[in-house]
């Protein structure tokens, strides 16, 4: 067993072990515990990695392969590159700050979220196309379940239409992995199997779309990118954040491992039509955050625009670019869980996500208020927070692509710093700034130690993102 | 020359230092931390500019350009590599002086200025995050350097003029500060992308020697849209520093920026970040004159005519510190203009030395003038100059540097103002008339509207105060003093002997015809002003109703906010964004809701098969049965 089977073994006992806890307070010392093994667990797999790196040289690390149905040849097979190792690192600290932003929660939430975790952490170290899309399953049903019990406003709907669409775009996924199954020419489901032979590039024609697809419904691919709004606003903050900092990733990341990687030819080839839709996103998705009142719908926006510039980044298919992709990932999950942290926050509160109803909190909150105005400039993209590195990157790779389309289309997709800017600062100016309007909230209560954990936690991975960017990109192309 | 590191490393401790101690850290301790620390920047600093400009040796009378520290930050591509280090030459050791002086007088005087306000230690925090972003833009080795510090700049702008953000006037200041300039730098990201694509690199030290520009002027062939690539490239990058620079059309930001404490006024909004466009064009001005004369001949005629639209306006302004930021966005077209007219090396590069000698000399004037000006506002707890008169009598210190102040930006000898100005125009005048006929009005109109302030807020009808005025403590009248002195003898520096358009000392002389029209003009305006203004009298207002619409349309600064607002309200909200926002939830959400409720209809529709009757089923399938029958009969 090698040490990647942690990322599984960890949780599911701790899914167990909730299961016999009989109160909220036991549930939560346990799940902390846990997912603090898991955060030290993937410390401790990114420092080993770059030991093993340092001798070895192939492509996935630390692989473990068992026959677990063997009629289909399917394995159990794990192993880690650099971008695998950076994604267990992210989930592993967004799971871990999401315990702290749902200290009020019962044991049947946190098993929940125990099991989503297992889908996630699953999901980035499998390297069999059917276990991969196995854990990406598991780590989609008990989003419903956590939405439609604990979340709020119109949550059954939220949830139904969540589960629906993922489930729609999983079907997509299924047809494509059978797809490469049956054309590749091989027995296997192994990505690096598969790898060594071409697949039929006639039938990478149709594969390549209905994959990039089925993972593109996940990264909120322009048009089917609805569920995020409502699913957002709808769901507890935990999952908020757990859902749009790493599980909206497995939709980038899938795109990248999957459908770019085993079928480049294809790529090539449609690359321009995902790309016009990818730049809609990007733009289409700033310029729905501008009107936006609702905390969550405009970040849910906003995570449009973010993860739209991953997909068009993953595309562009030169290295920069990727590499700007899985930056912008890891920056937009850090960023965007702090978001809805904070959102959370407030919202327990003041008890409403309306801008229009809040205002002047920075005299209130400073803490909040403060983190609230550093995670805004990161989503707007200011050096030293990792944002901006994450989408300079991507604009040097995609500009270092010839051809006027790409070039065009580049200058479309940098306009967003610009919109970025403008809802981000209309946020601020609306919720933080200005003089406090309702007096009830002039008696507010600043952050408990507890959420600062949280908070600050994430603002410590965006800080050291955006100052040692170079330390990250190493390891992405490792 | 490694020490000069620490210029830039004190002031981004000091940030982290009072920033993270927040309000456990006394407010005066704050102060005088930041205080202390400025001083040994600024110390440093002159340090630096001793060694460099009297000690090193100049290589063929060159001054070499020394890069004492450069290590790579993040790379890119193979030859794209984004490099943080400190690049010295003579324009970034002069502004390294600049920066840090008007820093630390700023800093003395917020120790008193802001001594009531909430938030002090958060004040000196961003004055400190502010400085360290403006030195490290200046000392930047590469373009992409100097974008972060750019942005940088940018953002502790936004903080320092929302610093009262519970006032509803400042918070959309700052918002407006922050996306313009963002606007514009969005253009300044383009057009390094498209150089760098060109030139595979960022270094400044690659891009402007002679070998480089020719790499640009070869891309000059592909074209696009009748320009060249080249001059697309440099206009972009041009746009990031007119956003900056307060150009018109995208000054709007500057006079609204005023809503900040006034101390940040003048180290912000006058002194140093307001002249990064300027600072960035002669940066890259070998480029310019090379490569993209287009482009260079284009933005000496944007900041002649800034010049004299802002010099307009700041005429008929009723807010001390709007009269002062207008006058700041037409000095600084001034020096933009002079790099217009420029050409390279020797006195060919006569607007180029200019151009930064009225950069040197305007930071102190103009950061006096705020100076004083917040001094005056302190004192009479006023922004309107129309509240205002007499107060010479109460504010003696205040008064007389003031009044050197205003005698330098009109351009009176001995003052600093005069020789830069003089070498501005004498510039202008070899390049292009129509330019110099346009400065040399503006010159005029400098003189008038700046003593027509001078009158009506120290002359004019004595009022009755409130509070009887009374002139402030040491630490704010100080700084005035030291800057009044640095106005006084700045103009005697020999500055074509340190900065020059090819770092080779050359020798400028004064010429005295062009002087003498200058000293007229500037005369006439301060007589006028004099005339108008001295004791209150209506005539201006007698004037303001015979010019009528052209008094309204200057006292609304020619409806350009109006006309912004109505780009941003109308056309990025109400046509564009509610659209957006409406078609999502109503068009592709609703394609979706559809899709849903289509099934659900579908399913309802024909549920009614599965009715569990046998009896129905059976007839089905009987009628089933006949219906193949009959077909295999006929076929």
């Amino acid at each position: 067993m090698s040490i990647l089977s942690t990322f599984i073994i960890v949780p599911a006992i701790l899914l167990l072990l909730l299961f016999l806890t009989r109160n909220a307070i036991q549930a939560r010392t346990l799940a902390i515990i846990g997912f603090s093994i898991q955060l030290v667990a993937a410390i401790y797999l990114l420092i080993s990695f770059l030991q093993e790196r340092a001798i070895n040289n192939d492509a996935m690390l630390f692989v473990t392969d068992i026959v677990w149905y063997a009629k289909l040849n399917i394995h159990y097979s794990v192993g880690v590159d650099g971008v695998s190792v950076l994604m267990v690192l992210l989930s592993a600290i967004v799971a871990f700050t999401g315990i702290f932003s749902s200290w009020d929660m019962k044991r049947d939430f946190f098993m929940w979220y125990t099991l989503l975790s297992i889908g996630v952490f699953g999901f980035f170290i499998s390297t069999d196309l059917f276990v991969i899309f196995m854990f990406y399953e598991i780590a989609l049903i008990p989003m419903y379940f956590l939405i439609g019990i604990w979340g709020t406003g119109r949550k059954e709907y939220s949830a139904m239409k969540l589960t629906l669409m993922l489930m729609a775009g999983s079907a997509f996924l299924l047809t494509g992995i059978l797809g490469i199954y049956f054309t590749s020419g091989h027995t296997s489901m192994n990505l690096l199997v598969i790898k060594e032979t071409v697949i039929p590039i006639m039938h990478q024609y149709w594969i390549f779309p209905v994959t990039f697809l089925g993972f593109g419904v996940l990264g909120a691919l322009f048009p089917f990118h609805t569920w995020s709004p409502d699913g957002h606003a709808s769901a507890p903050t935990a999952v908020s954040m757990l859902h749009a900092g790493v599980l909206m990733k497995l939709g980038g990341y899938g795109c990248f491992r999957v459908a770019i990687y085993l079928m480049p030819e294809a790529a090539t080839e449609l690359a321009w039509i995902f790309l016009i839709l990818t730049g809609i996103s990007v733009v289409y998705g700033a310029f729905g955050a501008v009107v936006q009142t609702d905390l969550k719908y405009i970040n849910a926006y906003s995570s449009v625009s973010h993860c739209g510039l991953v997909l068009f980044a993953v595309l562009m298919l030169n290295q920069t670019a990727q590499t700007g992709a899985v930056l912008q990932m890891l920056s937009h999950g850090l960023m965007t869980a702090l978001f809805f942290a904070l959102i959370g926050l407030l919202y327990g509160r003041t008890h409403t996500r309306d801008i229009r109803e809040m205002s002047g909190l920075m005299k209130v909150i400073p803490f909040a208020s403060v983190c609230y105005v550093i995670a805004g400039l990161a989503s707007l993209g200011l050096p030293g927070l990792s944002g901006f590195v994450a989408e300079m990157t991507i604009f040097v790779g995609a500009f270092a692509k010839q051809g006027v389309f790409y070039t065009l289309l580049t200058i479309v997709a940098a306009c967003s710093i610009v919109i970025t800017a403008v809802y981000i600062l209309r946020t601020i100016a609306f919720i933080l700034q200005g003089p406090v309007k309702n007096e009830l909230h002039l008696k507010l209560d600043d952050a408990t130690w507890y959420e600062k954990i949280s908070v600050v936690g994430l603002i410590l991975g965006i800080i050291a993102l955006g100052i040692f960017p170079a330390f990250f990109a190493n390891i992405i192309n490792m | 020359m490694n020490f000069t590191l620490y210029i830039l490393i004190i002031p981004i401790a000091l940030f982290l230092l009072i920033g993270l101690s927040g309000n456990k850290m006394k407010p005066r301790m704050a102060g005088i931390i930041g205080t202390l620390g400025m001083t040994v920047s600024a110390v440093l600093s002159y340090l630096a500019a001793y060694i460099y400009f009297f000690e090193t040796e100049k290589i063929n009378g060159i001054f070499q350009k020394i890069v004492p520290l450069s290590m790579e930050w993040l790379r890119f591509t193979d030859k794209l590599h984004i490099d943080m280090g400190i690049l010295l030459d003579p324009i970034s050791i002069m502004m390294l002086v600049v920066i840090t002086t008007v820093s630390l007088m700023v800093h003395l005087y917020s120790i008193a200025y802001m001594k009531e306000e909430e938030g002090f230690q958060r004040y000196f925090a961003f004055l400190a995050l502010f400085s360290f972003s403006m030195l490290g833009l200046v000392v930047a080795t590469n373009i992409f350097q100097m974008y972060i510090f750019w942005e940088l700049v940018g953002v502790s702008s936004y903080l320092l003029i929302g610093f009262y953000y519970t006032k509803p006037t400042a918070v959309a200041a700052a918002k407006k500060a922050f996306i313009v300039t963002r606007f514009a730098d969005l253009g300044f990201l383009i057009g390094i992308l498209i150089l760098s694509y060109y030139t595979g690199t960022f270094d400044f030290g690659i891009l402007t020697e002679g070998s480089a520009a020719l790499v640009v002027g070869s891309t000059a062939g592909v074209s696009f849209m009748g320009l060249s690539v080249a001059s697309w490239a440099m206009a972009l990058v041009f746009i990031g520093g007119a956003g900056k620079s307060a150009m018109f059309p995208l000054h709007i930001w500057l006079p609204d920026a005023m809503e900040g404490p006034t101390p940040v006024s003048a180290l912000i909004h006058a002194a140093t970040m307001v002249v990064a466009g300027v600072f960035l064009v002669a940066r890259m001005f070998p480029i310019y004159v090379f490569a993209t004369p287009d482009v260079l001949a284009m933005i000496g005629y944007i900041g002649a005519f800034t010049a004299l639209f802002a010099a307009v306006i700041a005429i008929t302004q009723k807010d001390i510190k709007r009269v002062l930021a207008f006058s700041t966005i037409s000095q600084i077209a001034y020096m933009l203009t002079a790099l217009g007219v420029s050409g390279f090396g020797g006195h060919d590069g006569l607007g180029y030395m200019a151009s930064m000698f009225h950069l040197f000399t305007h930071a102190f004037f103009k950061a006096l003038l705020f100076l004083g000006a917040g001094a005056i506002i302190h004192a009479v707890h006023n922004n309107d100059i129309t509240q205002m008169g007499g107060l010479r009598k109460y504010l003696p210190i205040t008064h007389i540097t003031f009044l050197i102040a205003c005698l330098a930006i009109a351009g009176i000898p001995p003052f600093s103002g005069f020789f830069s100005k003089d070498e501005i125009l004498a510039a202008a005048f070899h390049h292009d008339k129509l330019i110099f006929i346009t400065l040399w009005i503006v010159a005029g109109l400098t003189a008038f509207y700046m003593f027509r302030l001078y009158y009506i807020v120290f002359w004019g009808k004595k009022r009755e105060y409130e509070h009887k005025p009374h002139e402030a403590s040491w630490v704010m009248t100080l700084p005035l003093i030291i800057l009044a002195l640095f106005t006084c003898f700045s103009g005697f520096i020999p500055f074509s002997k340190f900065i020059s358009s090819d770092n080779q000392s050359f020798a400028a002389h004064i010429d005295w015809t062009i002087a003498t029209l200058s000293i007229v003009v500037a005369f006439t305006g301060i007589c006028l002003a004099t005339l108008l203004y001295r004791r209150e009298s209506n005539r201006p207002a007698e004037i303001a109703q015979r010019i009528g619409g052209f008094y309204k349309a200057t006292l609304n600064k020619f409806y350009m906010d109006e006309i912004w607002m109505f780009v941003t309200k109308n056309v990025i909200f109400k046509y564009i964004s509610y659209p957006v926002a409406w078609f999502d939830k109503h068009i592709v959400d609703g394609m979706i809701n559809q899709t849903g409720k289509q099934t659900e209809n579908a399913s309802v529709a024909i549920k009614g098969m599965q009715s569990g009757k046998v009896q129905f089923y059976a007839i089905v399938f009987v009628l089933g049965v006949l219906l193949i029958t009959v077909l295999s009969l006929f076929i």
